[in-house]
């Protein structure tokens, strides 16, 4: 047992840095580098756009495009303000605290519980032998071309009809569902790499499934679990369709999506607002993409290219 | 060998603890459910103070403790106004008012209809997506006796008919907007000693003079609304369909017993392309005659300030739009005149207005009802609103009106000569309304002729209505 991950563990970093220096040697091309340069300038331009236009003035905004503020910065005549953020901040009659705690309240068991479910569903699709299985997994795998738009409204039927109707309960469902055939294909996928030998030797030891669940397979999916938590933290947080089908608008369930949405008042004549109230929004999902990066990148390797 | 085992150990207590995490947060999840079904009942005021009368609502019972949702277009900030007027008929009754407001509104509520939770009172921007409610869903309950005085008591004629289907009164008027208006600046006006004029042929004189002073267009104008893009030039062309084709044609014109493409529409179309397609007349600091499409309605006007641009035809709201410490007053820095028609005593308005519609007709959602479409509300409305806030009920004491400009929005609106138009393009079906109608406009701005952009939508034109 404690073998047997010590010696799997060097073997997988060596051809992880052989490979990395296979696909270094192929990119330390000039014009593979230039490419990769001018795509990421074009890529990252109008998120500049925007970050520059949140903070020039109404009349600014109105008046010129935000790239005309280079030319002004030599001149002396470029204003800069915090303005638009104050007002998108603390201008509504709710605090902008309030729709992040419900984003929050949104997101995290939305993430959590179709995770957690697709775990379990991964392991009895890669490691548990029942009649059906494989036509079952194709079942699951041929649900994620369900269009959600299509969804909707029977599942918002079905909900009043249960009469959780508009409550967080209905999008935490929502969101699960919706995630769950994606989450089952993906961690199965991972969960196959992992080399039967170990789970064998596991049961050899004793161990039931639970217990080579929890102690052997879990440990080796924390990146690809990672991977898939933010994948769909970043579409649970930036969700605005589902969120505004089951829960509506009002201010003690509404996420922070439906609340930038709305940020250009009733006849969208306050749309300076929005760059602004954009960044807002964007500040957790940088956070958690930057901090989490690290698995997102292991984790995508090692589903592309053993599977 | 150690240092491989301590790692191991490490790995298994940190999946342990990512177990242990999901279960616990699992467990929250399902914890939090239990506090959050929306606006769980909170005890109401006790009906002691209160600035209106309470005693209307008596015939309705005992309201303490009930709940009546309001869901709306109208979104912060105007919300707060609304939600600040309903205080006075919760302290009377002590019914919790739940305001909900989305700008997806229109997409909404048909969905919320259908899933079976529609909400208690639904104000509604167009007579023509009420009758679809009524028609198409027969989702909206008929005004309860009570509205029905409030609302012959206080409004014409021509607003009880907008809020009626096939006979049947279905819904009180909420409030309005004026939409003939032309905002310029007074001073540059006195300055350059021009007149306001007060016919269309003057209002010509006034564009051509202006044009051979400056050398520059004297109209600014701007018809970009995102995906509601044409919505400020179908109002244009409406306004001048009221004011040479008539109110009758007007009305039979929006209920299709002339085709869209009559030759008095494409006339009246057409005086607005005197001015809107003229290069020497449009597009003041902002273009040509194309730039009308992209230019976003809501910042077309402003070169009045900065005087780039003389005249600007936009409705009472645009009041909104001024940047703030701009004087609007009849000689300040902005002021809007009434946009003439052919001669001084002719006063065809176009307007516009929300509707409120009951989808429920428990005794508290009916309660309520009858306080919007009084005159109390009204007067309540105005206190607390900002500027550019009037309704359409006669009774409505101006002098609680935010602002001069308001008030005299509302002496037009209620001037028993003004005849008013409600607008088009929110009562034809909204293939048309809301579709051919708008991509029309921007058609035209960009190159196609009258005649041929009024083919196209009447080409458009649902064939069951």
């Amino acid at each position: 047992m404690t073998t047997t991950p010590q010696a799997s563990l060097p073997a997988q970093t060596l051809t992880l840095n052989q490979r990395a220096a296979k696909v270094r040697r192929r990119l330390s091309n000039p014009w593979a580098s230039g490419i990769a340069i001018v795509l990421a300038i074009l890529w990252t331009l109008p998120t500049l756009g925007l970050l520059i236009t949140s903070f020039r003035t109404q009349t600014d905004i109105n008046a010129s495009g935000w790239w005309t503020v280079f030319g002004k910065i030599f001149t002396g005549d470029a204003n800069f303000t915090l303005e638009n953020y104050d007002t998108a901040l603390h201008g509504s009659t709710t605090n902008l605290a309030q729709f992040f705690v419900n984003s929050i309240v949104i997101t995290l068991p939305s993430v959590v519980i179709p995770i957690s479910i697709a775990l379990l569903a991964a392991y009895a699709f890669a490691w548990i032998d029942f009649p059906g299985r494989d036509w079952l997994f194709v079942a699951v795998f041929a649900l994620q071309v369900v269009p959600i738009q299509v969804t909707m409204i029977p599942l918002l039927r079905a909900y009043v009809s249960w009469g959780i109707g508009g409550s967080f309960w209905s999008v935490w469902l929502s969101h699960s569902i919706f995630a769950l055939p994606l989450a089952i294909f993906l961690l199965h996928n991972f969960m196959k790499d992992i080399p039967r030998s170990l789970v064998e030797a596991a049961t050899m030891d004793g161990a039931g499934h639970v217990k080579i669940f929890f102690r052997v397979v879990f440990p080796l999916m924390v990146p690809a679990i990672a991977a898939f938590g933010i994948f769909q933290f970043l579409w649970v947080w930036n969700d605005l369709l589902v969120a505004l089908v089951f829960v509506g608008g009002r201010p003690d369930v509404a996420p922070l999506t439906v609340r930038v949405a709305e940020l250009s008042g009733t006849r969208g004549g306050q749309w300076h607002l929005l760059s602004a109230g954009a960044f807002i929004s964007m500040v957790v999902p940088l956070i958690v993409f930057v901090s989490l990066q690290r698995y997102f990148v292991r984790g995508l390797l090692a589903g592309s290219v053993k599977g | 060998m150690t240092r491989t085992s301590g790692d191991f150990r490490g790995r298994r207590a940190l999946a342990l603890g990512a177990g242990t995490a999901t279960v616990a947060l699992l467990l929250a999840a399902c914890g939090g459910g239990d506090g959050d079904d929306g606006a769980s009942p909170t005890a109401g005021g006790t009906a002691a103070e209160s600035s209106i009368d309470c005693s209307v609502f008596d015939q309705f019972g005992d309201l303490q403790g009930k709940t009546v949702t309001v869901y709306t277009s109208i979104v912060d900030p105007e919300s707060q106004s609304h939600i600040d007027s309903y205080k006075p008929f919760e302290a009377c009754t002590g019914v919790t008012i739940s305001y909900e407001g989305s700008r997806e509104f229109e997409a909404q509520l048909p969905v919320r209809i259908q899933a079976g939770n529609p909400p208690d009172i639904a104000i509604v921007n167009q007579p023509g997506s009420l009758r679809t409610l009524v028609n198409r869903f027969d989702a909206v309950k008929p005004v309860p006796d009570a509205v029905k005085q409030e609302v012959e008591e206080n409004f014409s004629q021509s607003w009880i008919d907008y809020g009626t289907v096939d006979g049947t009164l279905y819904a009180a008027p909420y409030d309005a907007n004026v939409k003939s208006f032309v905002w310029y600046s007074p001073k540059a006006f006195k300055d350059a000693g021009y007149e306001v004029p007060k016919t269309w042929d003057e209002l010509m004189t006034l564009t051509a003079k202006i044009q051979s002073d400056t050398g520059n267009p004297p109209w600014c104008a701007g018809v970009e609304s995102g995906d509601a893009t044409g919505w400020p030039g179908t109002d244009w062309v409406e306004d001048m369909v009221l004011r040479f084709a008539g109110i009758d044609v007007y009305n039979k014109w929006v209920d299709h017993e002339i085709p869209f493409n009559d030759p008095q529409i494409i006339d009246a179309w057409d005086k607005a392309g005197d001015i809107l397609k003229s290069d020497k007349y449009v597009n003041a600091g902002l273009g040509d005659v194309s730039s009308i499409a992209t230019t976003a309605w809501s910042s077309a006007g402003l070169g009045i300030t900065q005087g780039t641009c003389w005249l600007h035809r936009a409705a009472n709201f645009y009041a909104a739009q001024w940047p703030e410490g701009t004087d609007i007053s009849e000689d300040g820095d902005v002021w809007a005149f009434y946009l003439p028609a052919q001669i001084e005593d002719e006063h065809p308005v176009l307007v516009g207005g929300p509707f409120i519609a009951a989808l429920a007709d428990r005794p508290e959602v009916q309660a309520f009802q009858t306080y919007l479409a009084s005159t109390d509300w009204s007067n309540e409305k105005a206190k607390v609103s900002a500027s550019g806030w009037v309704s359409a009920n006669k009774h409505l004491d101006p002098s609680l009106l935010n602002n001069d400009f308001d008030r005299y929005v509302y002496g037009v609106l209620t001037d028993p000569k003004t005849v008013a138009g409600y607008d088009a393009s929110d009562q034809m079906p909204s293939e048309v309304g809301a579709g051919t109608f708008w991509t029309g406009i921007v058609n035209w701005l960009t190159g196609q002729s009258t005649q041929q952009v009024a083919d196209t939508i009447e080409a458009s034109w649902p064939a069951s209505s």
